[in-house]
């Protein structure tokens, strides 16, 4: 029986959202799933060379981030806001151990994971082939729906 | 207890969450060969039906599921 198939559209680059496509991406191809991951926008980050473990989450404009005190909106504008509620986030997921980004990556990897990064993204925003991470094809909208279309699983996120 | 199961390997997946009890339970049963049991050990309260799901999926048998306080224990025969 050929293996099922799964496609994720991962759009965002930061740390709580580079979670989703990772986790389900290797959870299923340990289900014996194909997956095709495409990264595209700001989704693009969690495959530049070096960043996989650099992503950051801001309290901004997201009343569910868990803080240790409430903290009004204006306050998380204020410098090292961002940091702080990065370095909280990471160190909530490494005690409860979960694995990092760039481990889940290198997992997803490992497990035959195909990764695409969007080449238009990648022209817009400056990105050059080799800023990104061994293992990647480049390609497009295209691309995307020759995976997508043979597949019982497709997600954007 | 589970003596009559033949234990083949032994995972401790303790103290780890979603999802890398199932990647490592995965792993391990690329290992084995088939009919070959594992025991996978976790604390990862998800992980019950996960790992479930995972047998049913990958066509892999639960023989049995342990639960203790605060872990799990899953017997898991390769069957596929």
């Amino acid at each position: 029986m050929a293996n099922q198939k799964m496609t994720i559209i991962s759009s965002k680059g930061s740390l709580d959202m580079a979670y989703p496509p990772l986790i389900l991406a290797t959870t299923a191809a340990s289900m014996d799933f194909d997956v095709t991951i495409f990264f595209t926008f700001y989704g693009l980050d969690i495959i530049k060379k070096g960043m996989a473990d650099k992503l950051k989450v801001s309290p901004l404009g997201n009343p569910a981030m868990p803080m240790p005190v409430p903290i009004p909106t204006l306050i998380s504008t204020l410098p090292g806001m961002e940091a702080m509620a990065t370095a909280m986030m990471k160190s909530m997921f490494n005690k409860h151990g979960v694995a990092s980004i760039g481990t889940l990556l290198d997992l997803a990897k490992e497990s035959g994971v195909k990764l695409i990064a969007c080449q238009m993204t990648m022209d817009v925003m400056g990105v050059k082939q080799s800023d990104i991470i061994d293992g990647v094809a480049f390609g497009g909208a295209a691309m995307w729906l020759d995976a997508a279309a043979d597949a019982q699983i497709n997600l954007f996120i | 207890m589970s003596a009559d199961i033949k234990v083949d390997q032994v995972l401790d997946a303790k103290g780890l969450s979603c999802p890398l009890p199932i990647l490592k339970t995965k792993k391990a049963v690329e290992t084995l060969t088939k009919n070959q049991v594992l025991k996978v050990e976790t604390t990862d309260p998800g992980s019950k039906n996960d790992m479930a799901s995972w047998a049913k999926r990958t066509g892999n048998e639960v023989l049995k599921v342990e639960e203790g306080s605060g872990t799990f224990t899953f017997y898991i025969k390769k069957s596929a």
